[in-house]
């Protein structure tokens, strides 16, 4: 492939993951049989897809990919400029060529790219190595945007970090003493990442049942305040039966304790002043899964909201919402579904200067640039406030 | 000559350059393109350009896709550092360097960080495996 004899755009992807291979001492490229490109429709996310296309490179592997934005949506509401749209087009089409899945969805590890124990694999998107890595025992390092898709394109990976069986051992041990009542309380454990430190965490002192959301937030908000690419949580995890398991013998290098307090104060560092009147909500960040919209719609119905509502999902979830009359309630509530959307896109210049209401700290961060300023509560908190305006306060 | 140290490389080149020392890990999304100056809040090198300097610092930070996405924007306006040198590689930041074909080494001799300080002018020879603070 280096030579050029598949092209030069494959030959630019093979140079690039040769370069990274050589730089953490790998010894050999290993194949993968998935991938997962965080495509982000800035400039570099285009030129880099547009360079590698013009070398005549398309995607062995299919990857799935991330969210831009919706044009259909945002272009019908007359709410994006006629350059971001330009923009958004590029991006669809360049990546159209590669051959990839055009999924745009943040979270295909729960439903429409699932790899199996042990398989090889190049994720990018922050909420998604972790996920692969601790819930499913795949293997992936923590890609890059272009290094997961330069893996698409050629097929394979260099072989270090967390692909080798050494390196996939705890370093930190994480006792829980904080009550995790609800998935809300996972994006707060998730951004506890300065007090956890470099290494890969294990969790003691979770509740016995976990669900796929809890999990993605834990995983989302770990790689907001630091970065991880895997932890465990022991008795839960499959590399994780046990504690000796998931040290692989080790003593752990540190031990940090997470308690209610600490949560407490993490929230008031991330979160505006509770005070501020709202004037919107958001949620989907990462994108919200069928179940967590039934929970809205299921608080929404015969209620009118005072606030705008924006709910981003995948488009699968939009057509089960749709199927099963979800999706009127909510619109008659006042609240929009839309898919195919990432709250980090030029598509929200209307919400600029506006205070909005979320339970991602994840959404929360990266947006600020945009103006788009956030109160970080619980879901129901958020849906209250939708719904009167206002935050309850000491709720 | 100057005095030499051994490192290992990771993207290419060979360059010459006023060093920029930051203790702090360093995110390219949070520098303004036009001049190279880091506008993070509280950052170590918070209000400094590294527009044409080699930065020696521990590593980068942040999400997979907007490292690489900094860098772009301060190569836009030739603002991007010469080269770097760091302690803790990560994928991100070593796809972003050697896509944006920015030379980057790690691994340097102890001493380097001992006798090193900012404005010193250094040659990075990553091919070579060295780098040598010029007298």
């Amino acid at each position: 492939m280096l030579d050029g004899k598949h092209g030069k755009g494959v030959a630019y992807a093979m140079k690039i993951q040769v370069a990274i291979g050589e730089s953490f001492d790998a010894k050999r490229m290993v194949p993968i049989t998935r991938a997962h490109v965080a495509l982000s429709n800035q400039e570099a996310d285009i030129w880099f897809a547009e360079k590698l296309l013009e070398g005549g490179a398309r995607c062995r592997i299919a990857p799935t990919v991330n969210p831009g934005f919706s044009l259909s949506y945002f272009k019908s509401r007359g709410l994006v400029s006629l350059e971001n749209a330009a923009m958004m087009q590029r991006t669809h089409d360049a990546y159209q060529k590669l051959g990839a899945v055009l999924s745009y969805n943040c979270t295909p590890y729960v439903m429409t790219n699932v790899p199996r124990f042990g398989e090889i694999v190049a994720f990018s998107e922050s909420s998604a190595t972790p996920y692969i890595n601790s819930v499913w025992g795949a293997r992936s390092n923590r890609e890059g945007a272009n290094s997961a898709l330069c893996a698409a394109i050629t097929g394979f990976v260099p072989e270090y970090g967390l692909l080798l069986d050494e390196n996939r051992f705890g370093d930190i041990l994480v006792e829980v003493q904080a009550t995790m009542d609800s998935d809300f309380k996972y994006h707060l454990l998730g951004y506890m990442g300065k007090k956890i430190g470099e290494g890969i965490p294990v969790f003691t002192g979770l509740p016995d049942h976990i669900g796929s959301e809890a999990l993605t937030n834990l995983g989302a908000q770990l790689n907001t305040s630091g970065a991880y690419g895997m932890y465990h949580i022991v008795g839960f995890t499959p590399e994780a039966p046990t504690l000796e398991a998931a040290f692989g013998g080790r003593e752990p290098a540190r031990r940090v304790v997470i308690t209610d307090k600490d949560l407490d104060e993490i929230l008031e560092e991330i979160s505006l002043d509770g005070r501020k009147p709202v004037d919107y909500a958001m949620f989907g960040c990462p994108h919200y899964t069928l179940d967590q919209v039934r929970h809205i719609a299921g608080r929404l119905e015969n209620k009118i909201l005072k606030r705008p509502m924006y709910i981003l999902v995948s488009s699968h979830v939009l057509e089960m919402a749709e199927r099963m009359a979800l999706t009127a309630i909510l619109e008659k509530a006042g609240a929009e579904l839309i898919a195919d959307t990432c709250p980090d896109q030029p598509c929200w210049e209307h919400l600029r200067g506006k205070t909005g209401i979320t339970d991602s700290p994840k959404m929360a961060y990266y947006p600020k640039r945009r103006g788009m300023e956030f109160i970080v509560r619980d879901l129901d908190s958020c849906i209250d406030a939708a719904l009167t305006g206002e935050v309850r306060q000491n709720g | 000559m100057g005095k030499r140290f051994r490192c290992h490389k990771i993207s290419e080149g060979r360059i010459e350059g006023e060093v920029v020392i930051s203790k702090d890990r360093v995110m390219f999304y949070l520098m303004e393109p036009s001049t190279g100056e880091v506008i993070e809040k509280g950052h170590d090198l918070e209000g400094r350009s590294i527009a044409g300097r080699i930065l020696v610092f521990p590593g980068g930070k942040g999400s997979s896709v907007v490292q690489a996405d900094g860098l772009f924007q301060l190569n836009l306006k030739g603002n991007m550092p010469r080269g770097m040198v760091i302690e803790y590689p990560e994928t991100v930041l070593v796809s972003s360097a050697i896509i944006m074909e920015v030379p980057m080494v790690d691994k340097v001799d102890r001493q380097f960080y001992n006798e090193v300080k900012d404005g010193d002018r250094i040659v990075i020879d990553a091919d070579g495996g060295f780098i040598e603070i010029v007298d």
